[in-house]
């Protein structure tokens, strides 16, 4: 048994060398990163940089060659089919095309997965999507279909289906980049509340702004690399390298 | 010599029609079966099956139907295997059918947006989950006017079994043009039923592909 503190200590996210390539190209040249329960760490970088990459992998969707890779202390095992559903039992990711099922309502959307994996029954799987959606603040839309939605309510529903299954870890891939300008505000909110009810998050973002004010941590990828990591302030307000100091300018451009 | 009234002709033809009909749903069915088979391994990842269905399916789209009923009547019967005409028939429209409704599923399959392979995978679920819960049930709308459209192609392709000695429609009319000398009315008749038969199909695929298309905006 552990003891609660030594529990506590445990990274939620642990990633030790790892290296990815396409073919010849490779596109993540060695990570080492470690993510401490209930931190927010806020992922920036051009296109190309292996920002997508490097959180594709955390959940699997990607398949990497070399180093290891532990979520709250599971080891991602590609050849293991029961370790892959262990393991993405405790992450939960959302992406930019939101991706619901389009088939499903909104309600048998965030109940499908806690239904098929965990064995949640009815009522109580019910009862819990119920207050998910409520909580992302559409429990009206409980019955509706998912093209009825607003783009920022799709995405809305994303996350109050990845927060079904009860993740330790939560994956936000530019979830607001295929937003209307005014629907990104209610996503974001959404996000927000998360971090401050201490919810480990890693996301992707090109929302400057909301990055610095919501995480804890800043990593800058550049070619493959981790190429500057801190707190937001230092990242953005006292960039160390001339790559990180381009890419700033340039977004202000 | 005996006389054929009209009648005749045509209460006879529709008899054999029936054949036509039979055929053509043993042909569908188990072409449906066997093709959803293959298209499961094809998409499961098992190692050498994408290989073995593909080449499954050039082989069996890349020869004559004909062929396919010849070896599998007179083939079998020279290495010892009797079979009689509505077997080999059977056997021959499976393989046909199977590698082509494999293929057209397969379409539909692939035409299901990546993303949704990988929120069902994100959500942990296994594969047979994915493929059961989210990706067939979108699948199958898509699939429906195509498969409806390629089983026109399967009521006329089960003329060929004709040849094997099989009395279908087609058949049946040869037979009773032999008897009657009236070959432009009676294939004019047989020729009739085929289209009774296929337009309503045709004109139902048509409408499920409106449908679907007004649907999706």
């Amino acid at each position: 048994m552990l003891s609660a503190a030594e529990n506590h200590a445990r990274p939620a996210v642990q990633i030790t060398a790892l290296r990815k390539s396409y073919g010849t190209n490779e596109v993540l040249k060695g990570i080492d990163l470690e993510v401490k329960p209930g931190e927010v760490v806020a992922i920036i970088g051009k296109s190309g940089s292996g920002k997508s990459t490097l959180l594709r992998c955390i959940n699997g969707l990607e398949v990497f060659q070399e180093g290891s890779l532990r979520v709250d202390g599971k080891p991602l095992l590609y050849e293991s089919a029961m370790a892959m559903r262990e393991l993405r039992q405790r992450v939960g990711m959302i992406f930019q095309s939101f991706n619901l099922f389009p088939h499903l309502s909104v309600g048998k959307n965030v109940m499908l997965a806690p239904h098929l994996v965990k064995k949640k029954d009815g009522k109580e799987n019910e009862t819990r999507a119920r207050q998910l959606l409520q909580r992302v603040g559409l429990a009206e839309k409980f019955d509706a279909m998912p093209d009825q939605l607003s783009g920022g309510q799709q995405q809305r529903v994303a996350i109050a289906r990845a927060l079904a299954m009860e993740p330790a870890v939560l994956l936000c891939d530019e979830i607001t980049s295929a937003l209307d300008p005014e629907l990104v505000g209610e996503v974001l909110r959404v996000v927000e509340s998360l971090a401050d009810e201490g919810m480990t998050l890693l996301m992707v973002t090109h929302e400057m702004n909301f990055a610095r004010k919501v995480s804890d941590r800043v990593i800058f990828m550049h070619q493959g690399r981790v190429h500057e990591m801190g707190p937001p302030e230092e990242v953005f307000g006292n960039p160390q390298t001339p790559e990180l100091k381009q890419f700033l300018s340039s977004l202000h451009d | 010599m005996m006389e054929f009234s009209n009648w005749d002709i045509i209460k006879n033809l529709l008899i054999a029609a029936r054949w036509t009909v039979g055929l053509s749903l043993i042909a569908f069915l188990c072409g449906g079966f066997v093709g959803a088979l293959l298209l499961v391994l094809r998409l499961s990842k098992i190692r050498g099956m994408d290989r073995f269905v593909s080449l499954y399916v050039q082989l069996f789209q890349g020869t004559p139907l004909l062929m396919q009923l010849f070896l599998s009547y007179f083939g079998l019967a020279l290495i010892g295997i009797e079979t009689t005409a509505l077997q080999s028939a059977t056997l021959a429209l499976t393989l046909f059918t199977s590698a082509f409704i494999t293929d057209i599923w397969r379409g539909c399959v692939i035409a299901i947006p990546k993303g949704q392979w990988e929120a069902a995978q994100s959500l942990a679920m296994s594969f047979g989950e994915q493929l059961r819960y989210v990706i067939l049930p979108q699948a199958v709308r898509i699939a429906i006017p195509p498969t409806v459209g390629f089983s026109v192609q399967v009521v006329k392709g089960t003329a060929l079994a004709s040849i094997i000695g099989f009395v279908e429609l087609t058949k049946a009319g040869g037979m009773i043009s032999n008897a009657t000398y009236q070959p432009f009315l009676v294939f004019s008749v047989v020729a009739a039923i085929y289209f009774v038969l296929c337009f309503p199909l045709s004109l139902y695929a048509k409408m499920l592909e409106r449908k679907i298309h007004a649907q999706r905006r």
